[in-house]
């Protein structure tokens, strides 16, 4: 055996902290508003010329603040948890402070195509950023979840094969770091499939287990059903609802919306499919047509009966303000 | 040195079963080693690839139980690509030509095709028991041989496989004979099952001890089946959905309140809140909990149940119940040995865990001696306040979400929290890090880990020096494995030694190049060093300077293996 190393007290002790990693926890907030946009584009595109989002247009749903993390769903967020990512580029950095020969050459370690059986999302653009979301993971159970569901059929034939080139056009466009957390394939797998399955069932009892409820919208050829039991405020039904329905209002997406800056205070869906004019409105158990986001949410379930996307120009008596806007068009 | 005759000695070690203590014995004497392989009936073989079945074969005549694990634990995280090995079939062939007398084998992350278990159900008359614990491969096919031709099969566990469901009748090969199940657990499978057929299975098992039932069994099947084995100790509840007829769910918890024995309970793959109540009954006398799969279950629905578990030994849950929820737990759970919490994914704002819930556990469960823990954060003082509270921990795993977070009050690497955990937990066997760490930490184990038998390190350290400390102050260190870490070919080199003193390394996205991985097999003829290369063409021949995406080094008294794929690389 060799003999055991000295240790190096006070060497260890002088040693300086990675800087990065300690300025992790508070930088979050402004880099990421600008990038919490919603985005209406095809599943993975970017499209560049989006309206930041301003946390006022959730006013249509209450009490919402300018909560960041579900809004992310479609974003490639680089850096959005900067700890997680800074310290892997610090620690690249590192090994090339200590002389090792510099191939950082492969920076696709950590999202080999064949290796990869978790990376959901393009393959990351800059290879020395490496953009990571775990920790979004589980801030946006709904993509990440519906991002481990795209994956699902691919890894039930074959768990360890490549994914990363199928999933090019998943919705939840962001990195992740393969194999964190450390959950078994197996777990992630099937409770994966535990929200699909809570949303493919039809047939659920209302009040029960599961709250069914037609959603037209105006102009689309076919309604949807959701299950309003597995949403918790307003908040994500809209961004739920906006991810259903954003394949009709693709074609509207360059119409000339409402800019920014604009006071969008208005309380409207139209905020939200950007650039379309549209209000989101509820039947209630008395038959009569409601905009949605007056009452709390669980007043607002129980009531519900179906919901309908309404073009604006019919929205006349629900959403008064929206009224404004459309005659200041015309 | 033998005052006995051989067979009072071997009366004597009939007494010794667990398997570490078998190997002392074998190496006290020759003759010794002599009788004590003559009458060992269980082998365990940590990794497959250490030793050839022929030469186990030959040790062990009296073999009657094996239990074979294959692919490296990284595996679980998909970090081993497909095909990696851990190939099953080759075992079993080797037993059938030995005419070994097998009646167990349990294989844990192995490769089982449906021709291995066809081979296997045939080959041996007295085969009892079969656990499948993270295999693939195999399908409902592979399920009918061995229900169909083990005539004497007790125990069929399969837990976690990824399985080909073929929707075939694989419970209806079960003859009309058998009725010596003891304990049926295919909790894994996805597919429909007659549950007709299951309801006469049980019914002709009076020994059946333990079912755990997939998600295809609904409330009404339910119902039947446990009326008819109210002697079950251990029940896994397929699916606990709303049934329209309230008659059934009354008769459920009239049925549970019959099953005076049921001591664990897990399952609960589909489930309506509402109905958990029907497990009322039961859940005081519960020592072990699995809520680990029940998805969409709110924290205040798990906190009413926990209050009702006050025998609670194992307790697995998820995230939602919160650290509110922990707090219930520590009040009620007192003797509470083993937690896992895992994370949740599901949309909706379910209240995460932090470090707030691990100190209320601490304080509350003295007896908590294993932990795996996914959090947001974690902070020294919680680690250190747990580390005081608990001395006893032989299991210690922590997962910060973010893996690199420090200490959110400080600023801090968990240098000191984990360092204060390896001092004051004399016993610890295994410990898994996260957050943001430096070398020292590294250190600290080293100094204080002493019984230290399995480390996993993920993004920390800063030098070679961290994983160095490791390798020379963790004597008993018997798997390591480490990913994203800044160590590199010094650290790889200093010891070779200490390698054969282990059973296997890992090392992803690390610092090592193809060159030291080189020396090292040259100077370690009985290490096989595995370097995967999913990159490269199969005959480009890797440069001597390029940094090694994955390696796997382990002992092995069996040489190079001859079923690695195209991308492993044996040097």
């Amino acid at each position: 055996m060799s003999t055991p190393l000295e240790h190096d007290y006070i060497g260890l002790t002088e040693k300086k902290k990675i800087p990065s990693s300690s300025s992790s926890s508070s930088s979050e907030d402004g880099k990421t508003f600008k990038e919490t946009e919603l985005r209406l584009g095809l599943p993975g595109s970017e499209s560049p010329e989006r309206k930041p989002l301003s946390g006022v247009s959730l006013s249509l749903f209450g009490n919402l603040n300018n909560n960041n993390n579900v809004m992310n769903h479609h974003v490639h967020v680089a850096g959005a948890k900067r700890g997680f990512s800074d310290a892997i580029d610090a620690k690249w950095a590192f090994s090339d402070a200590h002389g090792s020969d510099s191939d950082l050459g492969k920076p696709s370690a950590l999202f080999s195509p064949r290796g990869a059986g978790n990376v959901v999302g393009k393959p990351p653009l800059d290879p020395k950023t490496i953009s990571t979301q775990q920790g979004n993971s589980i801030n946006t159970p709904a993509s990440a979840s519906q991002a481990i569901k795209e994956s699902k059929p691919l890894q039930e034939k074959n768990p360890q094969l490549p994914a990363t080139n199928e999933h090019a056009s998943a919705p939840a466009s962001k990195a992740q770091v393969v194999g964190w957390p450390p959950i078994r394939s197996f777990r992630k797998n099937t409770m994966a499939s535990n929200l699909t399955k809570n949303n493919d069932e039809a047939e659920g009892k209302p009040g029960f287990g599961c709250l069914y409820v037609k959603v037209s919208m105006d102009g689309a050829p076919y309604l949807r059903k959701v299950d309003l039991k597995t949403y918790s405020n307003y908040k994500e039904l809209s961004s739920a609802l906006e991810k259903m329905f954003s394949c009709f209002t693709i074609g509207q997406c360059n119409s000339p919306g409402l800019p920014g800056k604009d006071g969008l205070s208005e309380s409207s869906l139209r905020d939200l499919l950007h650039g379309s004019e549209y209000v989101l409105t509820y039947e209630d158990k008395d038959g009569d047509w409601m905009l949605v986001g007056d009452v709390p949410w669980e007043m607002f379930t129980d009531s519900c009966r179906r919901l309908r996307i309404m073009k604006g120009s019919e929205a006349i008596g629900l959403a008064p303000r929206a009224v404004e806007k459309s005659k200041s068009q015309n | 040195m033998n005052y006995f005759p051989d067979e009072v000695i071997e009366h004597i070690f009939e007494y010794v079963g667990s398997h570490r203590d078998r190997n002392a014995l074998s190496l006290v004497c020759r003759s010794w080693y002599r009788i004590e392989r003559c009458t060992r009936e269980k082998v365990f073989i940590g990794n497959c690839y250490s030793i050839t079945p022929e030469r186990l074969i030959q040790r062990f005549p009296s073999l009657k139980s094996l239990t074979l694990k294959g692919k490296p634990h990284f595996a679980d995280f998909s970090l081993v690509p497909h095909g990696w090995g851990g190939f099953v079939y080759p075992w079993i062939e080797a037993l059938a030509k030995g005419k070994v007398g097998l009646e167990e084998l349990r294989l844990k992350r192995m490769v089982v095709s449906d021709e291995s278990l066809e081979l296997l159900s045939r080959a041996f008359p007295n085969f009892k028991s079969l656990v499948l614990v993270s295999c693939e491969e195999f399908t409902t096919d592979g399920l009918a041989a061995i229900a169909a031709n083990c005539k004497r099969l007790r125990e069929l566990d399969l837990q976690e496989n990824e399985v080909d469901d073929h929707k075939g009748q694989w419970l209806s090969c079960f003859p009309d004979s058998c009725t010596s199940l003891v304990s049926l657990n295919f909790a894994c499978l996805k597919g429909e099952i007659n549950t007709g057929v299951l309801e006469r299975l049980v019914a002709r098992s009076p020994n059946l001890k333990s079912l755990r039932l997939n998600r295809s069994v609904p409330l009404d099947a339910l119902q039947r089946i446990v009326a008819r084995a109210p002697q079950l100790v251990d029940l896994g509840v397929g699916s606990l959905v709303h049934d329209p007829a309230m008659e059934t769910f009354a008769k459920l918890m009239t049925t549970m309140n019959k099953c005076k024995s049921i001591t664990s309970l897990s399952g609960f793959l589909e489930v309506t809140p509402r109905c958990l109540t029907a497990m009322y009954p039961i859940l005081p006398k519960l020592t072990s909990l699995n809520l680990s799969y029940a998805a969409g279950i709110p924290g205040s629905d798990l906190i009413k149940l926990i209050r009702h578990c006050k025998k609670l030994q194992r307790l697995w849950i998820m995230d939602s119940i919160g650290d509110k929820g922990l707090g219930v737990v520590a009040n009620t759970c007192k003797e509470l040995q083993e937690l896992r919490v895992f994370p949740s994914d599901n949309i909706g704002q379910h209240a995460a865990v932090t470090e707030k819930g691990l100190v209320a556990i601490s304080m509350g469960c003295p007896k908590l001696h294993s932990l795996l823990y996914f959090c947001h954060q974690m902070t020294n003082a919680a680690l250190i306040t747990v580390a005081k509270n608990c001395p006893n921990f032989i299991r210690f795993r922590l997962a910060i979400l973010d893996a690199t977070k420090p200490d959110p009050d400080t600023n801090q690497p968990l240098d000191e929290g984990f360092g204060a955990i390896v001092q004051s937990c004399r016993r610890l066997r295994r410990l898994s890090l996260s957050g943001q760490l430096t070398d020292k930490v590294f250190l600290y184990i080293g100094m204080y880990a002493e019984q230290l038998e399995m480390l996993s390190i993920a993004f920390a350290g800063e030098s070679d020096k961290g994983m160095l400390y490791v390798l020379n102050g963790c004597k008993k260190l018997r798997k390591l494995e480490i990913r994203d870490c800044p160590f590199g070919n010094t650290a790889l080199l200093t010891d070779v030694g200490k390698y054969e003193t282990m059973r296997s390394l890992w090392m992803s996205s690390c610092e090592v190049t193809v060159g030291a991985c080189k020396v090292l097999a040259m100077k370690m003829p009985r290490l096989n060093v595995e370097i995967f290369n999913e990159n490269e063409p199969a005959d480009c021949e890797p440069d001597d300077v390029q940094k090694v995406e994955k390696m796997y080094l382990y002992r092995t008294l069996a040489g190079k293996r001859k079923d690695a794929p195209e991308y492993v690389w044996t040097l």
